[in-house]
């Protein structure tokens, strides 16, 4: 397991993003399936800054990425206010175009392109996502 | 994220090159307010050189087309998009709301 900090900031996300490339592609993973990881890890880390931390430069961003022959698993720690997933809304496909709301993209982005997405809080270790991909399968 | 803008007499094409996230989302979002404020609404946006889209990304590009398709005044066309963006377009159910091209000077000659 690899362990790396980051200011809690955008310019951040470029790097957060060569980290996991690199890490699903040497674990073995298809094109696509590199992209989606890509995806949903940006898409985390903007949340953390945006509702965890409410804005840039507030706190660290610690991330675990981890491989085995059949996974990879990126775990995400932040020290902001508590993230419930709940209370995203769901993208809404129905509403025509001037009526379209921004909102809760990247939690569906996340859903949809990983296997397994699970949020916890707590007092003294903050918000805990893990995300976690499998190889082989429809994500 | 750069992005190198020509503008024609029938519409304006901006080449995008890099990463459209959270960080450069804001970058474009203003190049295209600025577009708009100078009265120009017809846009041809050039993909093939975009690594990465995210959500931000992708509601820069919406909220431009709600903008440009207002009073029938326009609109934003994509032009040669890399499939794993497509996908993202997909995923967040915004591909009906655009044109698509593969080819910029076909996408151009729309307008």
């Amino acid at each position: 397991m690899k362990t790396f900090v980051f200011p809690g900031r955008y310019g951040s996300l470029e790097r957060i993003s060569h980290v996991i490339v690199e890490a699903a592609t040497t674990a073995g993973f298809n094109d696509a399936d590199v992209y989606a990881i890509q995806t949903a890890v940006d898409e985390a880390c903007s949340n953390i800054i945006d509702h965890a931390y409410g804005g840039q430069d507030l706190g660290d961003i610690e991330m675990q990425v981890s491989t085995s022959h059949n996974n990879i698993t990126i775990v995400l720690h932040d020290q902001g206010r508590p993230f419930t997933p709940e209370s995203v809304p769901l993208p809404d496909f129905k509403t025509d175009l001037q009526n379209r709301k921004e909102r809760g993209l990247g939690l569906y982005f996340m859903r949809k392109l990983m296997d397994e997405v699970r949020f916890e809080f707590s007092e003294e270790g903050g918000n805990t996502l893990t995300l976690i991909k499998y190889k082989d399968k429809k994500g | 994220m750069e992005i190198t803008t020509t503008q024609y007499k029938h519409c304006d094409l901006l080449k995008i090159t890099g990463r459209i996230d959270s960080m450069t989302a804001p970058d474009l979002s203003k190049l295209i307010a600025e577009i708009n404020e100078a009265g120009r609404f017809k846009l041809v946006v050039d993909m093939k050189d975009v690594d990465y889209i995210s959500s931000s990304g992708l509601w820069v590009l919406i909220n431009a087309q709600k903008t440009c398709k207002r009073y029938n005044r326009g609109e934003v066309i994509l032009a040669c998009v890399p499939p794993r963006i497509h996908s993202a377009l997909d995923l967040a159910g915004f591909v009906p709301f655009f044109k698509f091209f593969d080819d910029v000077v076909a996408a151009v000659g729309n307008f």
